[in-house]
């Protein structure tokens, strides 16, 4: 097996170039999500029979939430790849990926807590699944932390790397704590039921529109962060010298 | 359009202050972080090239010994 692309994407200069070309797709594409999914959202969507017009905010506490979820899967494969192929841009993700998740896991939580004030009647409670989440949000800073305390050594980039893989087994009480637990927070929502029931297409589309959007910021901020990251590691080298000197 | 005037539309049936307050920090947490680092890139190679033009008269043309260790501004 030619295992000669990977190996490219251990390249900063490689990585670098590549996303350049590829960011102003990127953010097209998610500009055009964006628009659809919220005007849909905001303006289209018949409110909800018990909750009224607060079902706005599922648009955009779903996909932050579930997106939120990534980051421990991301970082923990970052920092094999590191840890294993010692490959400095897998670092590079471990680094960025973490504030970007804590914005990500924040954002969940306070959009829930606005949310359920007055579908739920309180503004937190201590269920599974938002003591698990209010735990990520910790963990994330904590890999913050971590990192600069550390001072973004070696020794920081494999602390780090083993915390990421730790952090996943929070990850998986997120998801099954609806289904383990019957407490407040519902249970994941059954999408082939629904496609047939009440929830018709016009309530389940514009939710994949954001869910795409959410992705693709959440991939353009990461390559944004990273390639800040790389011009910084890489800052002797001659490719950086060279579009530093053309820019 | 689930609204028949844009006042219905602000006042998202009661539900104004958390609607709209989601909506609000989910636009701040898009601009910070896509404008924060777009806005960081270009200051990096701002202050790379200065670096660099500090550093051009002393090198030799190798990765001059001399180039000091610190690194360019904080890393967020």
């Amino acid at each position: 097996m030619d295992w000669t692309w990977f190996h490219k994407w251990g390249s900063p200069k490689w990585f670098y170039e590549l996303s350049g070309k590829w960011l102003p797709w990127l953010v097209g594409a998610m500009v055009l999500c964006l628009t659809v999914g919220i005007v849909w959202a905001l303006l289209f969507v018949p409110q909800d029979y018990q909750q009224g017009l607060t079902n706005r905010i599922f648009y955009v506490h779903v996909p932050v939430a579930s997106i939120s979820l990534a980051f421990f899967p991301l970082m923990a494969i970052a920092g094999t790849v590191f840890l294993v192929w010692r490959m400095k841009l897998a670092d590079v993700v471990v680094k960025v990926a973490a504030p970007l998740g804590a914005w990500f896991t924040a954002l969940a939580l306070a959009s829930g807590s606005i949310w359920g004030v007055d579908t739920w009647g309180t503004w937190w409670i201590w269920d599974g699944r938002l003591t698990s989440l209010l735990l990520q949000f910790f963990l994330l800073l904590g890999v913050v932390s971590l990192r600069t305390a550390l001072e973004d050594s070696e020794g920081a980039a494999r602390a780090c790397a083993l915390l990421s893989i730790v952090g996943c087994i929070n990850v998986v009480v997120i998801k099954y704590s609806v289904d383990w637990w019957n407490t407040l927070h519902q249970p994941s929502t059954d999408f082939s039921i629904a496609a047939d029931q009440a929830n018709g297409p016009e309530i389940w589309v514009p939710l994949v529109f954001m869910i795409l959007a959410v992705y693709l910021f959440f991939a353009i901020s990461l390559i944004l962060s990273t390639r800040n990251e790389i011009l910084q590691r890489e800052k002797r080298s001659q490719w950086v010298m060279e579009l530093v000197k053309r820019s | 359009m689930q609204f028949s005037s844009f006042q219905e539309f602000i006042q998202m049936g009661g539900y104004a202050f958390n609607v709209w307050s989601v909506y609000g920090m989910f636009a701040v947490f898009l601009a910070v972080n896509l404008l924060g680092p777009l806005r960081r890139n270009k200051q990096i190679i701002r202050e790379l090239k200065r670096r660099y033009e500090l550093n051009a008269p002393a090198q030799s043309g190798a990765s001059s010994a001399n180039s000091s260790a610190e690194s360019v501004g904080d890393s967020q």
